[in-house]
């Protein structure tokens, strides 16, 4: 099921997700889509731990958005380079090395305050988008937890710094974050237990504890189905004697190992399918569920990004 | 001859099993990224120490996962350490030797108990607790969470309650926040910036040097918010000493000889990098790298090329196999889709446990206890089954 606005018309997407679930190649691969579909993307990791470079075999990536493939530019958020550009554009802060300990305290301030950190990462990503310098910005973003408190952040400055430049620039932002139009967030989940409980947790307190709109749940790594209906028993039969020994015979070596790897790929399956059932019953009705098939591809890099592309690019309808 | 496996190794750094390596030693740390089974793999650790090398024996946890609460026999994990029912290890089919302890590290109420510790008196401990800015930020403050994980080990490791304590840590943005926590909050605490910031407020004057901070600070923050910080830090700053003094005695108990980390990774291509990543900051540390768990590993037969051969001829010559087969099978095109089936994700397979195995052969500067634990069939959900997950990569 697509999404109500679809993902890519949208013009600041927030990927989202448990660790270990290919968050960051999900992020990846759906900035390649956007720019086979003609848009000047922004891709911007926000993640410390984000390897999107890896993706896109690029050196690291850096502050300053760098194009890594016509059409395509790539950043790291860094809050500290994000409250100089702030303060550089909008306060008209002159010479900005003369404020001297500002650098050295920053990180103490902002560790200290409360959504400092927080809403200069929103505020840059939002400033992105309402200059218009790019069709589509795309987030590699934080863990499940933290992007909660990055999304809300607008709203719990407004509360708790009364007075202040900062206050002023709530507004809009709250206002673009707020629009469907404009926003969305995507979980990718993993058909497993743990990644499981965290995206029914965490579509919870985007809808409650934000104004972002959950544009949906991509599962990722969902492990193909072997037999049909009426082939299971004709597996179980073969997995038994006579007709183990008769089929070796037939292949002319041994099956033992082969028929094992096929009950592994049997019960992997199985298990992962109760916990997809799981996520369906517990996620919020109506929410767009989509599905990327586990690659079994030996690709790293921009290689395996791009079997990504396609796939999610099939489920998305593009 | 040959020293026998089974002689007590004197020197801990030499030991060849996990077994040894947790009978040598008083603190394990696990540590690696999302994912890899991290918490699972340290409490089947501590199970397995606690049936079969005896003492008390605690895991503890940063990850609120119910089911692994529930196959301790939890109601649920608290900040509060709590017995696994020895009933449990009966229902198991095992008779301990020790005692298995766990509990879960509950940061906003680690940090009130860390205050209460630290408070010169009971008016600034209320003061502190009550302040609406300490409420707010006790769970996020400065990596709070890597700290006090680390603190919350020294506290109990320096009590004398446990034989082995293991702890599972939390996932970091940075692999190796947790390791430089304690010196961070050391620092901080007997940073110039925090006097800094404070003196304005204690004096009310503001100095030539601190004086464009103040005005920049002004305008994005708000003068009330900067005083509501400055009141905090200043009744924070009466623990100083002791806070300092702990941090140290954190950072020290990281590298005490008794300490070792294990790292826990899949073969996974982001998992192994970041597994690589910290056992290169561990070894820059100077701390001890006891050994490497790899779990979620493929069978290897899915390396043999025996079984790789009858697996190809399952997928190209499905109908040739398919019609060597008795009728009774069943239904002749279902059989050959089930052999092509079975052969094709055989070979699927092959493709992941090929490049994953030759990810392992990559990792460099691996420990010489390295565990491979296999795929399991089914989630862990009871004692038994983190048994049956520690006896993998025990001996």
């Amino acid at each position: 099921m697509a999404p109500a606005v679809a993902l890519l018309d949208r013009r600041l997407v927030f990927v989202t997700g448990k660790g270990g679930v290919g968050k960051t190649s999900i992020a990846a691969a759906l900035g390649l889509m956007a720019v086979q579909l003609g848009k000047r993307v922004l891709m911007c990791e926000v993640d410390a731990k984000g390897n999107l470079a890896d993706f896109f075999e690029t050196k690291p990536n850096r502050f300053t958005p760098r194009e890594i493939q016509p059409g395509l530019f790539a950043m790291a958020m860094n809050t500290e380079e994000s409250l100089k550009e702030y303060l550089s554009l909008q306060l008209k802060v002159p010479l900005i090395a003369r404020v001297g300990p500002l650098a050295k305290s920053f990180d103490f301030v902002a560790s200290a305050a409360p959504g400092v950190k927080e809403i200069l990462t929103v505020g840059k990503l939002c400033y992105e988008v309402r200059e218009r310098n790019y069709d589509i910005v795309i987030v590699d973003a934080p863990a499940t937890g933290h992007v909660v408190a990055q999304l809300a952040a607008p709203q719990a400055i407004n509360e708790l710094v009364k007075v202040g430049r900062v206050r002023d620039q709530t507004n809009w932002m709250v206002e673009l974050l707020s629009d469907p139009a404009v926003t969305g967030a995507v979980i990718v989940a993993a058909p497993e237990e743990m990644p499981v409980s965290e995206t029914i947790e965490l579509a919870g307190r985007i809808r409650t504890e934000t104004t972002v709109d959950l544009a949906g749940v991509i599962v990722n790594k969902v492990l193909p189905e072997l037999f049909g209906r009426g082939e299971e028993e004709i597996f179980g039969r073969l997995c038994e004697e006579p007709a183990m020994s008769e089929l070796a015979t037939a292949v002319g070596g041994p099956v033992g190992d082969v028929l094992d790897a096929a009950r592994l790929a049997v019960t992997l399956r199985r298990t992962r399918a109760e916990h997809l059932s799981r996520l369906r019953a517990e996620l919020p009705p109506g929410l767009p569920l989509m599905y990327l098939p586990y690659l079994f591809t030996r690709a790293h890099g921009v290689r395996a990004t791009t079997h990504l592309a396609e796939s999610l690019g099939a489920e998305l309808g593009y | 001859m040959a020293p026998s496996r089974r002689t007590r190794s004197v020197d801990p750094d030499a030991a060849r099993s996990l077994e040894q390596l947790l009978a040598a030693k008083e603190i394990v740390i696990t540590c690696g990224s999302g994912g890899v089974g991290k918490t699972t793999t340290a409490a089947a650790a501590a199970a397995m120490a606690a049936t079969y090398l005896g003492g008390k024996v605690l895991v503890l946890t940063v990850d609120p996962a119910k089911r692994l609460a529930s196959a301790l026999g939890l109601e649920q994990f608290g900040n509060v350490e709590t017995r696994v029912p020895h009933e449990l290890f009966t229902a198991a089919g095992v008779e301990p030797r020790g005692e298995l302890w766990a509990a879960m590290l509950d940061t906003k109420e680690s940090w009130d108990a860390l205050v209460r510790t630290h408070a010169p008196d009971i008016k600034t401990r209320e003061a502190i607790l009550a302040n609406p800015l300490y409420q707010n930020i006790a769970g996020k403050f400065v990596q709070s969470h890597d700290y006090i994980a680390m603190e919350r080990l020294y506290e109990i490791h320096s009590s004398g309650r446990y034989d082995l304590i293991i702890v599972d840590t939390p996932p970091t943005r940075n692999a190796i926040d947790f390791l430089e926590a304690p010196e961070r909050m050391a620092d901080f605490f007997s940073s110039r910036l925090l006097r800094w910031l404070i003196l304005p407020y204690k004096s009310r004057l503001v100095n030539a040097a601190s004086k464009p901070f103040y005005s920049v600070a002004d305008r994005i923050l708000g003068s009330q918010f900067l005083q509501d910080i400055a009141e905090f830090f200043i009744l924070f700053q009466s623990m100083y000493d002791g806070f300092v003094e702990r941090a140290k005695a954190v950072t020290h108990t990281l590298s005490d000889h008794r300490t070792t980390f294990v790292v826990v990774s899949t073969l996974e291509t982001a998992p192994v990098r970041e597994a690589e990543f910290f056992i290169d900051a561990l070894e820059h540390k100077k701390f001890h790298l006891g050994a490497v768990v790899l779990n979620k590993v493929l069978p290897a037969y899915f390396l043999d090329t025996a079984a790789t051969e009858t697996a190809r001829r399952l997928e190209q010559d499905s109908a040739k196999v398919a019609a060597q087969m008795p009728a009774a099978l069943g239904d002749p095109d279902r059989v050959e889709r089930v052999l092509r089936e079975i052969g094709a994700s055989f070979l699927n397979y092959r493709v992941v446990a090929t490049r994953e195995a030759e990810q392992q052969k990559e990792m460099a500067h691996v420990p010489d206890i390295v565990c491979t634990v296999p795929f399991f069939d089914s989630d862990v959900y009871d004692l038994a089954g983190l048994l049956r997950l520690g006896e993998t990569f025990w001996r």
